[in-house]
């Protein structure tokens, strides 16, 4: 009896755990992608609701699901656990989290680039350099971090010489009133909140001042694209044509834009005030030209470099270059051994050259 | 008679079933983990043994670059100073307000409603209210604790006194104690006990709180460390975390109980 009932519950929850854990061996033609409110993914919600995923989708004979998770975080890490074949994040959170997992993904489509997007916010300065020896809140080990980073590099100060204080960024604006919260370093909507209602505070440094760093993207699966390669063409062919809408002056590119403006929780006006502070590219070969230009190798290498002293390249990690990284034209960073974080730009040049 | 409902397991036997759902979990994990770690020998969601022993020998034993403090070790400590103040005053303020309400018909007058009230809002409700009014220091995941915890420890203890046997208020009374007497001599003897009961009940509500305060605002602390290393979905660090909070937890249990047992003999039933 007892030993049944060992076997039993083993099995049991085995069982339990193997069905819902683990990756499903055999592949259907059908994909799930996650996405999570950013004014740069509102795109997404907009041709998945107005059918536009779906026509490209059936343009190439496969079913794409595009899932809103209310997490940012949440959605990477479902995304790196095997449950979704592609997610939105940026290309930090894509090297430090997918490719230290040892998922093998690749960035298929280049977004958007924070252009002031992200901002460090002081009370009672506006000198950055006066920062030293201040508690900062910030996500710890998000973008924000690495802003913060490269700011005090241009003022020659160091992390060491100011108290970091992990803050959820859903509590930015609560911190942000309360007295004992003299800096800050948070993104939009959040650092505009901030900035209009507390008093006396000022944007010190922004990410328009390192442009191109932080970068927003549609990362898919790498193994899962090579086998499927429908899956990138209708999800840069559903992309590239919600860019075209909603750049457009006209009726329904404005009704694109209050649509996304409605989904996430501001109005027309306050999601165009966003849209200035991020740089889209609106049309593919703008995204084809970032995508293989030179500066985007050192942008990795400055990101890889910070995950690495922040110990977020996993346990392994020995240095910078753990993770190989692989860029358009053969061009390499890091242990080409390991590849996991593949700069592709090959679906966004058949955009771009309307092959798609 | 020989039924199911009368066959008790042995000393033994005992101890071996109540271990097996333990080890069943294991084996679970270690199966599953297997799989996973067969397809893709870097997965971070469900590590291996040796990932795990990697992973607390760095963070148990081995101190931190940059900051030089051995890192289990002061996240601990931070959490269970929080933990420890919040629970004190939670329970010292219990201890007042109960007896107060308990005793003093006046007293229950006046404050039972509001407690009443207080003890239904959702401490978590209010975190951003704390946050502007209490900061983001130490001082509002202390607040925290104690506005989770006071409320149900007030009304415990006020109930507890209703309990006490009537004619055992009236004899002291006849034997001419004041208010006061009774209250210090009679009452708060007999609710010291049950102060700890009420603290071992409301210690999973306040680990629940601590770790919510610490996700939110913090530089230390096992829930701060926890929310920390999920941005980059660290199980081999997450895990051995909630393990160790466990263990805490289950001896924090054990020692207050152990305190109640050496104190107050009279006060254990068979």
């Amino acid at each position: 009896m007892r030993s049944f009932i060992r076997h039993l519950s083993t099995l049991g929850l085995a069982a339990v755990l193997s069905t819902t854990l683990v990756p499903a061996a055999f592949a259907k033609d059908s994909f799930k992608v996650a996405w999570s409110i950013y004014v740069g993914w509102m795109p997404w919600d907009y041709a998945a609701k107005e059918g536009i995923v779906k026509k490209w989708a059936d343009k190439y004979g496969i079913d794409i699901e595009v899932v809103q998770i209310n997490d940012y975080i949440e959605s990477i890490n479902q995304y790196t656990a095997g449950g979704y074949d592609g997610c939105v994040m940026t290309n930090m959170d894509a090297l430090t989290i997918p490719a230290a997992g040892g998922v093998d993904s690749t960035a298929l489509i280049v977004g958007d680039f924070s252009n002031g997007n992200d901002g460090i916010i002081m009370k009672g300065s506006s000198d950055l350099a006066t920062i030293k020896g201040q508690k900062v809140n910030l996500v710890e080990l998000s973008v924000s971090h690495y802003l913060l980073a490269r700011a005090l590099e241009t003022v020659k100060l160091q992390e060491r010489d100011l108290t970091v204080v992990n803050t959820s960024d859903a509590d930015m604006v609560a911190a942000a009133s309360s007295a004992d919260v003299t800096s800050l370093v948070t993104w939009n909507p959040q650092l505009s909140e901030i900035l209009g209602t507390v008093k006396d505070s000022h944007l010190v440094f922004n990410s328009s001042q390192i442009p191109g760093e932080i970068i927003d993207m549609m990362v898919v699966n790498s193994d899962k694209l090579a086998k499927h390669p429908e899956l990138g063409k209708a999800l840069t062919g559903a992309w590239y044509e919600t860019m075209s809408i909603m750049s457009k002056d006209d009726a329904k590119g404005k009704a694109a834009r209050e649509f996304m403006a409605k989904a996430s929780g501001t109005d027309l006006a306050g999601y165009e005030s966003q849209m200035k502070t991020t740089k889209f590219f609106f049309d593919p070969t703008e995204a084809v030209s970032f995508t293989t230009s030179a500066a985007l190798v050192d942008t990795m290498k400055m990101v890889a470099g910070f995950s690495f002293d922040h110990g977020i390249l996993g346990e392994g990690a020995k240095s910078a270059d753990a993770i190989g990284m692989s860029f358009s034209g053969g061009k390499t960073l890091g242990d080409t051994a390991n590849l996991k974080l593949r700069f592709d730009e090959s679906y966004m040049k058949m955009a771009a050259d309307g092959k798609l | 008679m020989r039924r199911l409902m009368n066959l008790r397991p042995n000393r033994g036997s005992g101890l071996l079933l109540g271990i097996l759902p333990f080890v069943a979990l294991l084996i679970a994990y270690l199966v599953a983990s297997d799989i996973r770690m067969a397809d893709n020998p870097n997965d971070k969601l469900l590590p291996g043994m040796s990932v795990f022993a990697d992973a607390v020998q760095q963070f148990a034993f081995q101190e931190d670059k940059r900051s030089g403090d051995i890192i289990l070790w002061s996240d601990t400590a931070a959490s269970l100073q929080r933990l420890g103040i919040g629970l004190s005053l939670a329970a010292l303020g219990g201890l007042v307000f109960g007896i107060l309400t308990g005793v003093l018909p006046y007293g229950r007058a006046t404050l039972s409603p509001l407690i009443a009230a207080l003890s239904m809002i959702p401490p978590l409700a209010i975190l951003p209210i704390l946050f502007i009014i209490f900061g983001l220091g130490e001082l509002s995941k202390i607040v925290l604790i104690v506005i989770g915890i006071a409320p149900f420890v007030m009304r415990d203890i006020g109930m507890r006194v209703g309990e006490l046997p009537a004619e055992q208020l009236i004899k002291v009374q006849t034997l001419g104690a004041s208010t006061w007497q009774t209250i210090v001599r009679v009452v708060l003897p007999q609710m010291l006990p049950r102060l700890i009961d009420a603290v071992r009940l409301s210690l999973g509500p306040a680990w629940l709180f601590l770790i919510a305060a610490e996700a939110i605002a913090a530089t230390d602390g096992l829930g701060y460390r926890i929310f920390l290393v999920r941005r980059y979905l660290a199980m081999d660090i997450i895990l051995p975390y909630v393990v160790w909070i466990t263990l805490l937890a289950f001896v924090m249990d054990l020692l207050l109980r152990q305190i109640s047992r050496r104190a107050f003999p009279w006060y254990q039933r068979a």
